[in-house]
């Protein structure tokens, strides 16, 4: 801290941060991006290794075989749901309790804030059906959940089949420490979430339901399955939460030990896992998976019914079957076997998960990146901001101190205090009326669907969505009415101050973002942070307006969808992009609204006003 | 009912015997009884009983002193064979003779519920109690699952449920019984057969239903002689139907509410399912100190609205020496569910006060639920020394109501816990090394630095300036 300290060396640290801060900015942002496309490769990707001990050296051996039975549930059910057109919530208990379960229904309902039209339902009424096993002799203190939701338009009638299969299969044996909970949802993630409020006993999302029955303790770990064909040629796995949460490694690891032991294949994010990591192909390969990941993160959406368990510290994940045109495929028995070893292995638990990563990224099924490599990525992005805030102070600073002084070393003049003549007055204008319109973008376009949809002819949904880009559009008229109220005393002093201020709440955001969610804050950190050091009122400003628009959190978000689809290998085409633009819209709301998502909020409310700051900064006279 | 009950102990210490048992108690040393009570669902109910008396030198003090009342749970221990080895060697003839040849550790633990108990009371010799016997009860309660160990089937014998039969009598019993319930066979006749026929059949009045029991005595030669055992048999005629099991009047449920590691909730529900019949009971929480229980967020709802507990006894917890006890009287109206529901906050605890398995979570042990519950049916008053011992272990002197003691489900508590790993010890190190950085930072922010002029003058300046302060003129 001497160098701090001492006040020659200070001002010559001050000149160099001055003079070569452009050249520092630009070599901070290329290493921020260069490290994070690094991290597919080797040195910053290890192999996972199971760290549980109580799932690592002990063995089980898998001795499910009910296929047929399943096969036989699963017709079944799918017969009696096609005569009902719902779950059949009777049949579903009757076969429950006959394979010897202690079988409880839940029924709920949920008005959403507006009509979902890509799920189509607006007024959502149903009914879970859960079967307790109990461990023998033990008291219910600790449970595992095996989960299948059942939607409108996906059925799983053979995940149903095979988890009755499984529960028939799972009441004759006598090893259960851990009471093991079969649930079927109606709705998909609605009712899951309602059954997950109602268990414990909470209602965070307005949702009504009637009060459980029956529990069985602390839920230890939880298991989704999606499978809607007898025959799988591969499992997906899915493990991005709400807002980004992440299970547990070891649950990852668990289920890529069983995959490795049935000789399954299994993907992530829909892509098969790299052999050669020696060469560039298989990082390469990886980066992709990658980049899947962190979009899929950076959304914040639950990527599967396990997603809502994360809320509540309970590890989870989903299992899709996929059924596509290779050779190989395996049968209900290969899932089972799996899905029974995983669920002996988390019987052997004595603790909950928690040796293993909490925050990683995922490379490949069996490769991860850990918090520790992968922050500095953002760091080195936020430290542009901390640069050029800094330059700002600087510059504010030696304005304050009068023309004499700029660049002049041999001042011995005291600094003075900076803040004081800046006029901090004129800066509560433009925060307050930018705050102010993020508030309005969260809260007009729900409250305001009704009368919108009385004076222009369009739909509930699409009137959100509608309101919501009329607002954000609305707000870059926003330097105009704020100037009104701004007094002009020191127009220079005015934005740098402005500036100052954007860029320190940018930076703070960007850093808590980052330190829950990494790829929510890597993505909006990569693209905010150029357009947010370049603004300033003179200079080419047609360019830094263009450069601002584009890298508005909206537009982040219609690139992201691009870059999503492409890395999916189904590029879009220009007009599906913008429908899907506006179906994620309206599903961004909605998802706040039903589960909590956080996405929305966070944006309305903190991003994009920070962003009107810098639309401000860029227009300022 | 497949729930299972930790082990609880109860050590009652009254100096002086209950409040029954003042006629003139049989000296006998071993009675042993055996239970079979077939379930609709196809399980079998078996439960054990042994009762040992022997007179000691214990003299009658006035009245009971309720200082010496102590009350514990360890709720985390679950039954095992360690448990059953000590347990028979209480036993009069250990495991070699009469029913505790029964108890076998690789059959009675492989059942879907096992609960194991010893009751130890003085009991008076003589209406006024001038001399004291001790009684040591044993019993053991297990359901035998039809699912795992009936592979199916539902039709058991002594063979199938405990791999041996029974063939001979403790020489030291004095009553020696196998009791098997036959209501539902009695009842709609013939749904039940019992293999050998019973010699005799009991009639009594069991938790406020009407039940029958074929006995069978061991100490009776008829019973035994025929072919050298006796392997009790139980077929079902009819085959039963999936059928939920009769709901008891009296049962409850607990659970913490809430998620994150902050706060919490702790709520039992205690439904009440008689049809027309209100009853209080009598609601015991212990809490460990580590939940900061909020007393002010006690709340009672019965049908919606609040019910206000006639009687209320707390004593809050001192940290690290004693639990919160909450102990209270609540009337539970007809049909109903009441909930009882108290926040709580989650303590830090110190980091040598973590037990070697802080991830696993913490346990609260089951509540406490007593009760008289209104029966459907009057029993007659018996003679508790005559009648068999699985109806006299709580003898309760109205006819109208039978006494009903529930524990509920411990819980397991996440409490917020540090990483004790080498990440945590990271951790630890580079927010000490954060600290020291943002205090030097911090100073550096907040203080200006100026350039100190080396001062020449001593003394003598120092003055000179004042006077010229004192002057008006600016100083040297």
């Amino acid at each position: 801290m001497g160098l701090l300290s001492d006040p020659v060396r200070r001002r010559a640290l001050a000149r160099l941060v001055l003079r070569l801060n452009a050249p520092l900015c630009v070599l901070s942002y290329v290493a921020g991006i260069a490290w994070f496309l690094a991290l597919a490769f080797p040195p910053l990707t290890q192999r996972t290794y199971m760290s549980e001990n109580a799932m690592g050296s002990t063995m089980v051996e898998e001795q499910f075989a009910g296929g047929d039975r399943a096969r036989g549930f699963a017709r079944d059910f799918a017969a009696h749901r096609r005569k009902s057109g719902a779950l059949p919530v009777a049949w579903l208990e009757r076969t429950m309790r006959s394979v010897g379960l202690e079988v409880y229904t839940q029924s709920f309902s949920r008005k959403l804030p507006f009509p979902d039209e890509t799920h189509e339902r607006y007024v959502v009424a149903g009914t879970n059906v859960y079967g307790i096993l109990r461990a023998p002799r033990a008291a219910s203190t600790e449970s595992l959940v095996l989960t299948v939701p059942c939607g409108s338009d996906s059925t799983n009638s053979q995940a149903v089949g095979l988890l009755l299969a499984l529960a028939a299969h799972f009441r004759g044996q006598i090893y259960w420490a851990k009471d093991i909970i079969f649930l079927v949802t109606e709705h998909d993630l609605l009712g899951t979430e309602a059954w997950l409020e109602a268990y414990h006993d909470t209602n965070v999302t307005g949702m009504q339901s009637s009060p459980l029955q029956g529990r069985a303790g602390a839920i230890q770990a939880a298991l989704a399955l999606e499978l809607s064909s007898d025959m799988v040629t591969s499992l997906d796995v899915a493990v991005e939460g709400l807002n980004g949460q992440l299970p547990n490694l070891d649950l990852l690891n668990l289920f890529q030990t069983f995959c490795q032991k049935g000789g399954l294949l299994c993907t992530l994010q829909g892509k098969l896992q790299p052999q050669d990591w020696t060469s560039a192909d298989g990082p390469l390969q990886g980066l992709q998976t990658l980049l899947l990941m962190v979009l899929q993160q950076a959304s914040g959406r639950p990527h599967g019914p396990h997603g809502l368990f994360l809320r509540y510290r309970v590890e989870a994940l989903t299992l899709r079957g996929i059924n596509s045109f290779r050779q190989y495929k395996y049968d209900l028995v290969a899932v089972g076997k799996a899905l029974e070893g995983m669920f002996r292995k988390l019987n052997h638990l004595l603790e909950r998960l928690h040796q293993s990563f909490f925050l990683y990224l995922l490379a490949a099924l069996a490769r991860f990146v850990s918090i520790g490599l992968y922050m500095p990525a953002v760091g080195f992005l936020l430290l542009v901001l901390g640069l050029k805030a800094l330059e700002l102070w600087m510059r504010l600073h030696e304005a304050g101190a009068g023309p004499a002084e700029v660049g002049a070393a041999s001042a011995p003049g005291t600094p003075l205090p900076p803040a004081q003549g800046v006029g901090l007055a004129s800066l509560v204008a433009p925060l307050l009326i930018s705050q102010a319109m993020g508030v309005a973008l969260y809260t007009l376009p729900v409250l305001g669907q009704h009368v919108a949809t009385q004076h222009f002819p369009v739909a509930e949904a699409e009137a959100v969505v509608l309101t919501l880009l009329a607002i954000y559009a609305a707000g870059l008229a926003l330097p105009h009415s704020t100037h009104r109220v701004v007094s002009a005393q020191a127009p220079d002093r005015g934005w740098m101050a402005l500036k100052l201020v954007a860029l320190i709440y940018l930076a703070l955001q960007l850093a808590c973002i980052a330190l829950t969610n990494f790829s929510l804050g890597f993505l909006l950190a990569a693209t905010m942070v150029p357009a947010a050091a370049l603004t300033e009122p003179c200079g080419p400003r047609p360019f830094y307006a263009a450069l601002l628009v584009l890298t508005s959190p909206a537009a982040t978000l219609l690139g992201s969808l691009f870059l999503w689809r492409e890395l999916q290998e189904a590029p879009l085409s220009l007009a599906e992009g913008w429908q899907l633009f506006l179906g994620a819209l309206a599903q961004g709301v909605l998802e706040h609204h039903t589960y909590g998502a956080l996405l929305f909020p966070l944006l309305a409310l903190g991003i994009y006003p920070c962003w009107l700051l810098f639309w401000n900064v860029l227009f300022w006279k | 009912m497949a729930a299972a009950v930790p082990l609880a102990v109860l050590a009652l210490l009254l100096l002086g015997p209950g409040g029954w048992g003042y006629a003139e108690p049989l000296r006998d040393s071993l009675r042993e009884e055996l239970v079979i009570t077939p379930l609709p669902s196809g399980d079998v109910a078996a439960t054990f009983q042994f009762r040992t008396r022997w007179d000691s030198d214990l003299l009658q003090e006035e009245g009971t002193d309720h200082y010496f009342l102590r009350y514990a749970v360890l709720p985390r221990e679950v039954v095992c064979t360690e448990n059953l080895t000590p347990w028979k060697k209480l036993l009069p003839c250990s495991s070699k003779a009469g029913l505790s040849v029964l108890l076998k550790a690789d059959r009675l633990f492989h059942t879907s519920y096992h609960s194991q108990a010893v009751h130890i009371r003085p009991v008076c010799r003589n209406a006024r109690c001038t001399s004291v016997s001790w009684e040591l009860r044993q019993t053991l309660s297990v359901v035998f699952d039809a699912f795992v160990t009936g592979q199916g089937k539902k039709d058991w014998s002594l063979f199938r449920m405990f791999s041996r039969t029974l063939t001979e009598p403790c020489p030291l019993a004095s009553e020696s019984r196998v009791y098997v319930d036959i209501t539902s066979s009695s009842q709609d006749n013939e749904t039940l057969e019992v293999n050998p026929p019973p010699l005799t059949t009991y009639q009594d009045v069991i938790l406020g239903t009407r039940k029958t029991y074929a006995v069978y005595d061991l100490l009776d030669m008829a019973v035994i002689s025929s072919s050298r055992n006796l392997n009790i048999q139980l077929k079902w005629k009819r085959p039963l139907e999936n059928e939920a099991p009769p709901v008891p009047f009296l049962h409850a449920q607990r659970y913490v509410s809430g998620y994150g590691l902050q706060k919490g909730e702790l709520s039992t529900l205690l439904y009440n399912t008689h049809p027309y019949r209100a009853f209080p009971v009598l609601l015991l929480d212990t809490v460990p100190w580590y939940l900061r229980l909020y007393v002010h967020t006690l709340t009672i709802t019965s049908k919606g609205k609040e019910n206000k507990p006639s009687y209320i006894h707390y004593q809050p917890a001192q940290d690290r020496l004693q639990p919160h006890l909450l102990e209270m009287l609540i009337q539970l109206p007809a049909n109903s569910v009441s909930k009882v529901s108290i926040q709580f906050e989650r303590a830090l605890l110190k980091w040598t006060e973590y037990t070697p398995d802080p991830n696993h979570g913490f346990y609260v042990s089951p509540s406490v639920i007593s009760a008289l519950v209104p029966s459907m049916v009057a029993a007659k008053p018996v003679d508790w020394e005559e009648s068999p011992l699985f109806s006299s272990l709580f003898p309760v002197s109205d006819s109208s109501s039978y006494f009903v003691r529930l524990y509920t489900e411990p819980l397991l508590v996440s409490l917020p816990t540090p990483d004790f790993s080498m990440p945590y010890n990271v951790i630890c190190l580079t927010c000490t090394v954060v600290a020291v950085c943002y205090g030097s930072f911090y100073n550096l922010l907040t203080r200006t630095f100026h350039i100190e002029e080396p001062s020449t003058g001593g003394l003598a300046k120092r003055l000179a300036n004042l006077i010229r302060r004192a002057r008006g003129v600016p100083p040297l």
